[in-house]
């Protein structure tokens, strides 16, 4: 893992903390969007503020997979966890996430079988396993991972598994970031660019926040450096006046993204006219659903679901939370009625959540630990 | 701004306070995972329940006197999947599991009874093995398995067998744990690597395919325990066997029990590069996974040096550390210095470890 130790080298991200610091002008106040939830558990994971001056503030954006299924689609997954002969497979934080009646987590513990696999490869083992069984898996994520439940799916067709179906909630970066962009309540300086999302679409689709809004995206690895480092271009993209896509994770995104696993997620998936968002509510053409190929996979066609859309609890600021308009700790209920054992936000549940991330590592007065109390 | 956040800490810090009311309809695998739930379910119905004064500590082990004998009582049920593993098996770590229980309460473990649970239609040749693999580990750690029951269930019911055990020993003069007695400027001092046990389990399982030489850290500690009161035994304050929960978990109860925080430099605590790199693939922390032959010790600070070459003088202690130290804020709460030079709150294990996902 020494590989993994070089990007978490303190005397390097203290140099480059100097850096961005001297190019952070003074009485500016600079919100720089990470997009993605994974940067988020990074961020508060290994400290990053610490390396940072008070006037950069990191929000906290939407791309967190778990954090935007609505209560609505986890009821529709409870209803079909509980028929006679199912296996419900998930990803472990989503059985967690609560819907209008409890989480697929209560409805194991109630006697569904349900169970959590680490890829939609392992759900179709399942079902090859057990051809007596009806199983299903709830795919979640973005273009991160899409492609491999379309793979899975191809595989499933060729190899005649009937089986074996998919509740698809897949939803894609561009059309949230857009909302953002057009949404009033929020004034951003620029964007950390999703990883793992890029190395599929590439950095072509943000093309349009520097050419329409005039804000700079980077890019970003999900090492603690690299998301310095991606914070430093910014620094020097708004100092000198510049505004474009750059690329810090080259080692890992092609500009042009990965056009095979585009190219599977074609044949697989289709755009879904509208699909409803974890406290943001409906965003046009922004998840996939099974193309008319893949219609007989397709759970919510196989089974019946009840497909009642679910109003956010009451006291919930999610989609408050998820657009980066408050912070974690200023929703009502944070830590107090909402905690990661008892979430009632989306937000509290995965470890990329923002409301979790805060809660789990930076629930501490960072000013009075910094001065070495 | 910052006032406000401060005000909300404060008010969420006030709450956790509280003595955790368990109000669950169910009981679901979180609350055998050792985190918060099972904190929840002990403190909010065990422990009101049948409250004494032997119990109110809620302790590894009890501590009980009969006529002027001190003595220590502990008890432990395990339910491993798969039966056996890289570097051990359940009769192994029942009869370890035990003895360590007793071990960090300073006690010298004296006699262990067994109950065995098994399932029709279980292979005998795997209970002889199981039989033969508490022998040995009886005889390593210097206890006599005195009593015992056993009761077969129904196939399908026990995942091949389970295993009770009770064990009985006697506190060590040299020492005396009391969480209450932790300081600021005391040091935390682990006797090894940490994560191994847990990790060697997750990939024993199968289900990750993948391939890592991790193998369990399964072993009796009262030699290590032995070691170190031997040396600084009236400095130390407390000693803990981070098992289920890690050792997240055990510092989270002292800082809570202590009302003191705890910083912990995660430079310097050691982590097998096989443990840390299959932790870092299922997006686990190995401060939360399960150890099951470690020894942590809270130490006053000039103690601190003479506690970890004590340990290092131990076969199984080679890699003793100091990993941290107690300090008044964050009150009741565990900071960890990152490697990456940045600081963050290590929380109490919430439900079961589950992997995430990307
Ligand atoms: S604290 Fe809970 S309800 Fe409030 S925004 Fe966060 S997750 Fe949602």
């Amino acid at each position: 893992m020494r590989f993994v130790d070089e990007f978490r080298n303190a005397e390097i991200a203290r140099s480059l903390g100097a850096k961005i610091a001297a190019l952070a002008e003074p009485g500016r106040h600079y919100k720089i969007m990470e997009v993605c939830g994974g940067h988020t558990h990074t961020i508060y994971k290994h400290g990053i503020e610490d390396h940072l001056p008070d006037n950069i503030e990191l929000v906290h954006g939407p791309g967190c997979p778990v954090c935007v299924i609505p209560m609505g689609r986890v009821d529709d997954g409870i209803s079909i966890a509980t028929r006679d002969g199912v296996i419900f497979t998930c990803f472990g934080d989503m059985m967690r996430v609560p819907g209008s009646n409890g989480s697929l987590l209560d409805a194991k513990a109630a006697g569904a079988d349900v169970r959590f696999v680490y890829s939609p490869l392992d759900a179709y083992k399942l079902a090859r396993n057990n051809p007596d069984r009806e199983v299903v898996f709830f795919a979640i994520g973005f273009e991160t991972t899409a492609p491999s439940t379309a793979l899975t799916l191809m595989r499933a067709k060729t190899e005649g598994i009937k089986n074996f179906s998919v509740m698809c909630n897949h939803v894609t970066i561009i059309p949230p970031v857009k909302a953002l962009l057009e949404s009033p309540d929020l004034r951003l300086d620029a964007f950390i660019g999703p990883g793992h999302v890029s190395t599929v679409i590439g950095c072509r689709p943000y093309e349009f926040i520097p050419a329409d809004y005039g804000q700079p995206v980077v890019v970003a690895g999900f090492e603690p450096l690299d998301l310095l480092q991606a914070i430093h271009m910014i620094m020097l993209q708004l100092a000198e006046g510049r505004a474009e896509v750059e690329n810090q994770y080259g080692r890992v995104v092609a500009w042009e993204g990965n056009l095979r696993a585009l190219q599977v997620m074609q044949e697989v998936f289709e755009l879904r006219p509208y699909f409803e968002w974890r406290g943001l509510g409906f965003i046009s053409q922004s998840a996939l659903k099974l193309s008319p190929a893949y219609a007989d996979f397709d759970a919510e066609l196989r089974f019946e679901v009840p497909g009642v859309r679910v109003a956010d609890p009451k006291a919930c600021q999610c989609g408050e939370v998820l657009k980066g308009v408050i912070k974690p700790w200023e929703c009502k209920v944070f830590g107090t009625a909402c905690t990661p054992e008892k979430p009632i936000g989306t937000c509290m549940v995965s470890s990329e959540g923002a409301c979790a991330a805060y809660y789990n590592y930076g629930r501490f007065a960072r000013s009075r630990a910094r001065a070495g109390a | 701004m910052a006032g406000l956040e401060e005000e909300v800490l404060a008010r969420i810090e006030r709450q956790r306070k509280l003595r955790p009311r368990f109000r669950d309809h169910t009981l679901t695998m979180a609350h055998g995972a050792g985190g918060k739930a099972t904190h929840t379910l002990i403190a909010g119905l065990f422990a009101p329940a049948f409250d004494n004064p032997a119990l109110a500590p809620l302790a590894d082990a009890a501590a009980v006197e009969i006529d002027g004998a001190r003595l220590a009582l502990s008890t432990d049920a395990f339910v491993v999947k798969p039966l056996r593993f890289p570097g051990g098996s359940i009769g192994e770590l029942a009869v370890n599991g035990t003895v360590n229980d007793l071990a960090v309460s300073g006690a010298r473990p004296l006699a262990l009874a067994a109950a065995f649970v098994i399932e029709e239609g279980l292979d005998a040749d795997v209970l002889r093995a199981e039989v033969n693999a508490m022998k040995e580990a009886a005889g390593r750690a210097g206890v006599a398995i005195v009593t015992g029951d056993t009761k077969v269930v129904e196939r399908g019911k026990a995942d091949g067998m389970y295993i009770a055990t009770t064990g009985l020993g006697v506190r060590d003069e040299r020492v005396r744990p009391a969480a209450d007695s932790i300081a600021v400027g005391d040091r935390i001092v682990l006797s090894g690597t940490i994560g191994d046990h847990g990790t060697a389990i997750m990939l024993a399982r199968g289900d990750l395919e993948m391939d890592a030489d991790v193998v369990s850290d399964t072993a009796p500690l009262w030699a290590l325990v032995e070691g170190l009161i031997g040396a600084v035994g009236e400095h130390v304050r407390v000693m803990r066997d981070p098992t289920r929960g890690g050792v997240a978990t055990v510092l989270n109860e002292l800082a809570g029990d202590a009302e003191l925080g705890i910083v912990v430099d995660e430079d310097a605590v050691p982590v097998r590069p096989e443990v840390k790199g299959a932790c870092e693939i299922l997006g686990l922390d190995p401060m939360y996974v399960a150890n099951e032959g470690k020894l942590l010790a809270v130490v006053a600070a000039d103690a601190a040096q003479a506690a970890v070459d004590a340990l290092r003088a131990v076969p199984g202690g080679e890699d003793a550390a100091i990993v941290g130290h107690v300090a008044e804020q964050p009150a009741g709460m565990v900071l960890v210095n990152t490697t990456f030079g940045g600081t963050r709150i290590m929380d109490m294990l919430i439900g079961d470890p589950l992997p995430r996902i990307c």
